[in-house]
């Protein structure tokens, strides 16, 4: 008999082998809770590794105490519901690594808001802009006219 | 057929060790699970509403997105993207989101083209992101539970878990998770899930100037996202699938995929 026993020893063998594997490798914050077992999967251990994750921005009051001319000039301009950091990329670390913050002066850095897009029922249509910039005093930076944190001509 | 001691021993030692095995099938129980998972607060869950029409293409949020979440820059992947949707006089719709709008629309040529204005007859510009559906089915296909929902409706991965078989990928209808050019595991929106829980706004809702973008909570009744999605003419995307989508369109048209 025992000839017919031993295939099943080893399939035995292998299942427990599997499930002793699987009690070690599976994490213990592993589980499934009230939706079942359709959409009820969790580990805790990665929705606390997600909420761990860095901060990059830090919006503009961090910035008004070390830039307040810039600050000042800009919540005084048409430009105050632009965040720094939208030209300036994420703040982290600044100004002790990296002591600077990216400083952008591509024409196009403007035109994503004022190259004129004729469509009717967008915000886009309405902003002040240009449907051709390259008619707009082309081949020189916006920033050597234009403050962008000030940026209407002769006052403001 | 007379049982020899020998072999009853062996059989009785199989059994013993293959109860001890079932053992491991366990998964947490339903309270246990609540009890290490943590109930989280029943008060709060996430819901997201865009507004097509103060959208201006800038693409500020995705440049932002990208940034934040540490998505390689040059790389033709992104987290959430701006599509544009030029509807011609003749019918033809052009739709285009170069490099997921990263750098915004500077200029007036759908799909590469040159359009008159005056053949248009609608033109506006759709944010997708994840739509951190109720009934997920990205949650659902996983074959190794990488990837879940939190309490609060925010569907997150696991890296260290996630095997990159690209099931979940397959299977989102807003086509909205990719592989991680770095990690090479499954990828997608979290709505800053490390921002949220912080009290912050995620970082394309903060870098919208226009206040195109905005994040609120469907249980607190005082909430201006939540009572503007109660009371104004929203819409969803692709409701037809019944995923139960978290994202709110204001200003939605047919011709958005
Ligand atoms: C703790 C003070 C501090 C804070 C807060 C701070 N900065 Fe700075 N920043 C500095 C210093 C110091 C420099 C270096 C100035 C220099 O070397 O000329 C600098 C440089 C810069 C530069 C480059 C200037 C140049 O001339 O190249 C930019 C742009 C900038 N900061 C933007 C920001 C923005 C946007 C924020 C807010 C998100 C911010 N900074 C917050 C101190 C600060
Ligand atoms: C519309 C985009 C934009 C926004 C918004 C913006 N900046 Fe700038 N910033 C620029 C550009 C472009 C320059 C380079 C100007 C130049 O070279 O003349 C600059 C220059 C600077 C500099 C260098 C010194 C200077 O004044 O030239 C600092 C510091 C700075 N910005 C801080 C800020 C802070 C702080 C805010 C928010 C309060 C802010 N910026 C908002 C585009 C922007
Ligand atoms: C995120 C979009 C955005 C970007 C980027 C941007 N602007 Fe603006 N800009 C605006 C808005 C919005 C206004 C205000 C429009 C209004 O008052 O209705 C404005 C106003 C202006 C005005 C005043 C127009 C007037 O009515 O007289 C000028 C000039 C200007 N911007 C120049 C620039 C320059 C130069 C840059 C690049 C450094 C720039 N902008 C980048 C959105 C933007
Ligand atoms: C050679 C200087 C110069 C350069 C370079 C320049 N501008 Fe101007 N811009 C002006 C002058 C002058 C005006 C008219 C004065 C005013 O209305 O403020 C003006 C007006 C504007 C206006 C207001 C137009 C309106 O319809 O009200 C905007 C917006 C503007 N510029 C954006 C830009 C942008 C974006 C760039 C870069 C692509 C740029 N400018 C480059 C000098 C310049």
């Amino acid at each position: 008999m025992s000839h017919v026993w031993r295939p099943l020893y080893v399939v035995l063998g292998i299942v427990a082998a599997i499930l002793i594997a699987r009690f070690f490798v599976v994490p213990p914050q592993f589980g499934v809770w009230e939706r079942g077992y359709m959409y009820g999967w969790h580990n805790k251990a990665a929705e606390t590794w997600w909420a761990n994750f860095r901060v990059g921005y830090k919006g503009r009051e961090y910035c008004k105490d070390c830039h307040p001319d810039n600050y000042n000039k800009i919540m005084a301009s048409p430009h105050k519901i632009i965040e720094c950091e939208d030209c300036h990329g994420p703040a982290i670390g600044h100004p002790d690594n990296p002591p600077k913050l990216e400083i952008i002066k591509s024409r196009l850095l403007c035109l994503r808001c004022h190259t004129k897009l004729p469509y009717p029922t967008s915000l886009r249509s309405q902003l002040p802009g240009f449907l051709n910039p390259d008619e707009h005093n082309p081949g020189i930076e916006c920033v050597s006219c234009h403050d962008p944190h000030s940026p209407v001509l002769g006052g403001k | 057929m007379s049982l020899e001691r020998r072999q009853f021993l062996k059989i009785m030692g199989t059994t013993a060790a293959g109860a001890g095995m079932l053992g491991a099938f366990r998964f947490l129980e339903k309270g246990e699970a609540t009890q290490i998972l943590g109930s989280g607060n029943p008060n709060q869950k996430w819901v997201f509403l865009v507004n097509t029409y103060n959208c201006v293409g800038c693409g500020m949020c995705v440049r932002a997105c990208k940034l934040e979440n540490e998505i390689p820059y040059n790389a033709p992947v992104s987290r959430t993207w701006v599509e544009r949707y030029v509807e011609l006089n003749s019918g033809k719709v052009l739709a285009d989101s170069p490099m997921a709008a990263r750098d915004g629309f500077t200029a007036d040529n759908p799909m590469g083209k040159t359009v008159n204005p005056a053949d248009i007859t609608k033109a506006f510009f759709v944010p997708k992101l994840c739509n951190q559906c109720e009934k997920p089915p990205c949650v659902q296909n996983c074959p190794v539970g990488a990837t879940f929902s939190t309490k609060e409706g925010i569907v997150l991965v696991d890296r260290t878990w996630c095997i990159g078989c690209g099931y979940c990928i397959m299977s989102c209808p807003y086509g909205v998770r990719f592989f991680h050019p770095v990690y090479h595991v499954a990828e997608k929106c979290t709505w800053c899930y490390h921002r949220i829980t912080k009290g912050l706004k995620p970082a394309c809702v903060f870098a919208c100037p226009f206040g195109a973008r905005q994040i609120g909570n469907p249980q607190d009744l005082n909430d201006p996202v939540t009572k503007t999605i109660a009371t104004q003419r929203v819409a969803v995307l692709k409701d037809e699938y019944g995923t139960k989508p978290q994202v709110f369109y204001l200003g939605l048209d047919r011709i958005v995929r």
